[in-house]
């Protein structure tokens, strides 16, 4: 059997996916359950966003809601934080406490049969952890000790130093983890503090996917969650705190963190950009998988399979309830650094400029992103963590089934529209965490100005 | 606990391997070739890597790009090396199963003609700055690099990475690509799985109709090679690092061989969880490492059973290695005790339940019957290779660590921060990598 190789097989229709469907309730207690019955392996995921996250971090205490969150599974309920982890591990339980800028998001994972027990041990790590004083020692020693590893590490520097360099002094300057300068001077007082301001049922979401019928997986939520109250805390916190202003965009400027003798320059060019509910986001995902964030966006086929410069780059507009930033990251050869960040700075401006997104290229982007986009839904902790980021941005239910026809509508014309409003190449912050004595004679070239030394300051 | 297939071997010897899942629209289509950097000899190492490089830069009669038609698709798709083999995989929407096909099979009969030496030249150029990125700049990157090294002797195909040596990777030819393609590149060689929403019978079809026409290619001999250590072995590397780490490594037995599960499980004991011996001593009680990890790295011609444990400020690399020693010659006496043993299989299954979520990608179960297929020639192993671990016992978890790893020699290998030889294990010899 021969078969024709003069041209590619096309793609034939998409199949009909049928999107999670959510069901809700509301406890008394005012924490919303968002139920999703998910037919595949027998595999419970369940998650608990509880909004805020590390954006509520006080000023001088930076760490304090990771730290807080780093404690739930160290002991509850007056166990240990060894019994805590023994009855997991025999529920093949997997749990993953993430404090993220906007919310804190505790998920567990495990097999159908044990979801009873998954659901009672989340329950537990959330509302009666037992936030003990050596257990806070313990932690925060160990916290020390990755802020120390993380110093050498150079795409966690460029991280950390870039958020500090775009935000300055609003939330979302710092980095989750916290530094030493908070954790220092922190006490456990302040820990139970946040925790009772913080962990609260009402404004909180659980979500819970499984193969059981919605209406038995919200009654097990209810029986589990109900008696959850809010508790009395001197601390209040600002679950707004990032929705404050960043500081005013200052023009192109250029710094380098020095790294002597590193084998690589780790390299960041964005700006501060817009927040999750804008109304362009639809506009921007295509906007970024032109410019750099898939494959074979102008960046990556430039920069990697052009001019070999890096193992791949990439962008994204990470946006969150409070304005978040436009970024491309990428490791480059030390030799390469000044071209590469000249082609990096080219892509962007084109593309808002001389070089408009074609469209062709909005048409892929859309097929790319849209006939691929049933992939998310396979696992239940996919499910469950995708439902958690609607509630977390106040999407509506419709939203995944949207989707596909939201992305459809936009036009090439939105994208020129959107790349020239977020993406304004004469503000962006370029930074280099690499070896400066290789490259200093080099900068001047890229006219971005005299490039300001920066400390690692971690 | 099973993944349900079905297997074919076309007339060129290709196998092909269906399972049906129809939770997604999607189709994900795995293919190993049996061929890593094993296959490699000193000099010209990192080859078989840089060649899953070139698969990408298209073939004969798509000479483009791979990524664009299948990302156009709806698809997702990527491909690794290691030591034993390399895979590919691409998940694309069902309507897109003939594209990939098409693009897979093209590939793999038809790619010489599409080869130039500009795409060489880039592609060495990118797997360069990976191996700056991911091990040179990277913190204790070079370890492993490092520890291979002493555990093989320089002409064994483990002594070298996959990603090979920068002087290896600079030197290589076009020249040298042909003859690996020809050599490695073919229906006998490989292992198509199709896993999801397709019909079997389509999927038979599909992959007679483009791949049925390729040449079976020449037979690949098996690379056999035993390894031992004269003497046990103490390195110190100085590294940019802040905190100083040991790592020790024995030799342990291949994939699937007997004392395999029992190392898992090992493993599991001294690290898996706080509450396993190594973290609940070093990290929760004395508070002296930062962190502990131990795992059974097994591969066809052999294994590894690694501890690696990054000390607390202030702690030697002594001081840990004592702590360890200590753990395994306890484990080794009197094996795990019946809790610890029944906690460790109770991971373990669910890990296997967990491994069945995903149809594609790494890892996937279109991947797993590759592997399955591959390295035991049967794609329905997974409910046995299960059935290992309900059948390990204490006994059999002591009398193999006490085989393998407390009366066997080892490499230990201090990585300090530069100018610290000091924290090191006494008495360690200098290595470098570069």
């Amino acid at each position: 059997m021969t078969i024709d190789r003069s041209r590619l097989p096309v793609p034939g229709p998409d199949r009909p996916f049928r999107f999670p469907r959510i069901v809700k309730r509301t406890l008394t207690n005012g924490l919303e359950v968002r139920a999703v019955r998910h037919q595949s392996v027998p595999v419970a995921s369940i998650v608990l966003l509880v909004p805020g996250g590390s954006s509520v971090d006080p000023c001088d205490r930076q760490g304090l809601v990771s730290m807080t969150a780093g404690l739930l599974d160290e002991g509850s309920r007056g166990q240990s934080a060894l019994e805590i982890s023994d009855r997991l591990a025999r529920i093949g339980g997997e749990v993953d406490i993430e404090a993220g800028m906007d919310a804190v998001v505790v998920g567990l994972t495990t097999l159908d049969r044990f979801f009873e027990k998954g659901l009672g041990l989340l329950h537990e790590m959330v509302v009666e952890p037992n936030l003990a004083d050596d257990d806070f020692n313990r932690i925060r020693s160990l916290r020390f000790e990755r802020l120390k590893q993380l110093k050498d590490h150079a795409p966690a520097l460029a991280e950390r130093v870039f958020a500090r360099v775009l935000y300055g002094a609003h939330p979302y300057g710092r980095l989750s983890l916290g530094a030493e300068a908070g954790l220092t001077p922190m006490t456990v007082s302040e820990i139970r503090a946040l925790h009772a301001a913080m962990f609260a049922p009402a404004g909180s979401t659980l979500v819970i996917v499984g193969n059981r019928p919605e209406e038995a997986l919200l009654d097990l939520a209810a029986r589990t969650f109900d008696s959850w109250r809010a508790a009395a805390s001197p601390m209040t916190i600002d679950r707004s705190a990032a929705l404050a202003d960043p500081p005013e965009m200052p023009q192109s400027r250029l710094g380098v963190v020095p790294r002597p003798g590193a084998a690589q320059s780790e390299l960041r060019i964005g700006h501060v950009c817009a927040p999750r509910s804008t109304p362009d986001y639809p506009v921007l995902l295509i906007l970024n998988a032109i410019v750099g964030g898939e494959f074979v966006s102008r960046l990556n086929l430039n920069l990697r399979e052009g001019k070999g410069y890096t193992y791949g780059v990439r962008t994204g507009f990470n946006l969150r309830r409070g304005l978040g930033p436009f970024v491309m990251q990428t490791s480059v050869g030390t030799d390469v650094t000044a071209p590469a960040i000249h082609e990096a700075h080219e892509e962007i401006r084109a593309i808002a400029a001389s070089r408009p997104a074609t469209a062709d290229e909005v048409a892929e982007a859309i097929a790319s992103m849209s006939k691929g986009y049933p992939r998310g839904f396979e696992t239940a902790s996919q499910v469950a963590r995708s439902v958690a980021q609607l509630a977390l941005h106040n999407l509506p239910d419709s939203y995944f089934e949207d989707f596909a026809p939201r992305l459809a509508r936009v036009t090439t014309d939105d994208v020129s529209a959107a790349a020239q409003r977020h993406l304004q190449h004469g503000k962006m912050t370029t930074l280099i965490v690499g070896d400066l004595d290789q490259i200093h004679e080099s900068l001047p070239g890229l006219g971005l100005g005299a490039h300001q030394v920066l400390p690692a300051d971690l | 606990m099973q993944i349900p297939f079905k297997k074919k071997t076309l007339g060129n010897g290709l196998d092909v391997i269906v399972h049906e899942d129809h939770q997604l629209p999607m189709v994900a289509v795995n293919l190993w070739y049996h061929v890593g950097s094993k296959n490699e000899v000193p000099g010209r190492t990192g080859f078989a890597h840089l060649f899953e490089h070139l698969m990408f830069e298209g073939s004969q009669h798509h000479d483009h790009g791979y990524f664009p038609p299948l990302q156009r698709a709806g698809g997702q798709l990527n491909g690794s090396t290691n030591a034993d083999r390399t895979n590919y995989w691409e998940v694309v929407p069902t309507g897109a199963l003939d594209l990939a096909l098409w693009m897979e099979s093209d590939r793999m009969g038809f790619l010489l003609p599409a080869l130039s030496d500009a795409k060489f030249n880039n592609q060495r150029d990118v797997v360069l700055n990976e191996r700056r990125q991911n091990y040179e700049n990277r913190p204790y990157g070079l370890a492993g690099i490092a520890l291979s090294a002493a555990m093989f002797a320089p002409d064994h195909p483990y002594h070298w990475p996959t990603i090979g040596s920068a002087d290896d990777i600079r030197a290589a030819s076009l020249a040298m690509v042909r003859e690996f393609f020809e050599t490695y590149y073919h229906p006998a060689n490989a292992s198509l799985s199709l896993a999801g929403d397709v019909e079997a019978d389509r999927a038979f079809d599909l992959a007679e109709r483009y791949f049925g026409d390729l040449p079976a290619g020449p037979q690949v001999a098996r690379v056999e090679r035993g390894a031992s250590l004269d003497d046990s072995v103490s390195l110190v590397l100085e590294d940019r690092v802040e905190l100083p780490r040991l790592y020790i490594s024995w030799h342990s037995p291949a994939m699937f061989a007997s004392d395999d599960a029992e190392l898992d499980i090992a493993a599991d004991v001294l690290t898996h969880g706080k509450t396993s011996r190594l973290h609940k001593t070093l990290v929760y009680e004395r508070r002296v490492a930062a962190d502990v990890s131990a795992y059974h790295h097994s591969r066809e011609m052999g294994g590894q059973f690694q501890i690696v444990c990054t000390a607390a400020a202030g702690v030697t690399l002594a001081e840990l290695n004592t702590a360890i020693r200590t753990a395994i010659e306890e484990l080794a006496a009197q094996g795990p005790t019946a809790d610890e043993l029944e906690r460790g299989v109770a991971q373990t299954d669910a890990q296997f339940v967990y491994r069945l979520q995903t149809i594609g990608g790494f890892g996937g179960k279109g991947d797993q019957l590759n592997a399955y297929n591959t390295f035991v020639g049967d794609p329905g192993y997974f409910g046995r290779d299960r059935q290992r671990y309900f059948d390990v016992t204490g006994r059999g978890v002591a009398s193999a660590v006490s085989r393998w790893v407390a009366a066997a020699r080892s490499v230990s290998l201090s990585v300090v921060p530069k100018g610290r030889r000091d924290l090191a294990l006494t008495g360690a010899a200098e290595v470098q990598v570069s």
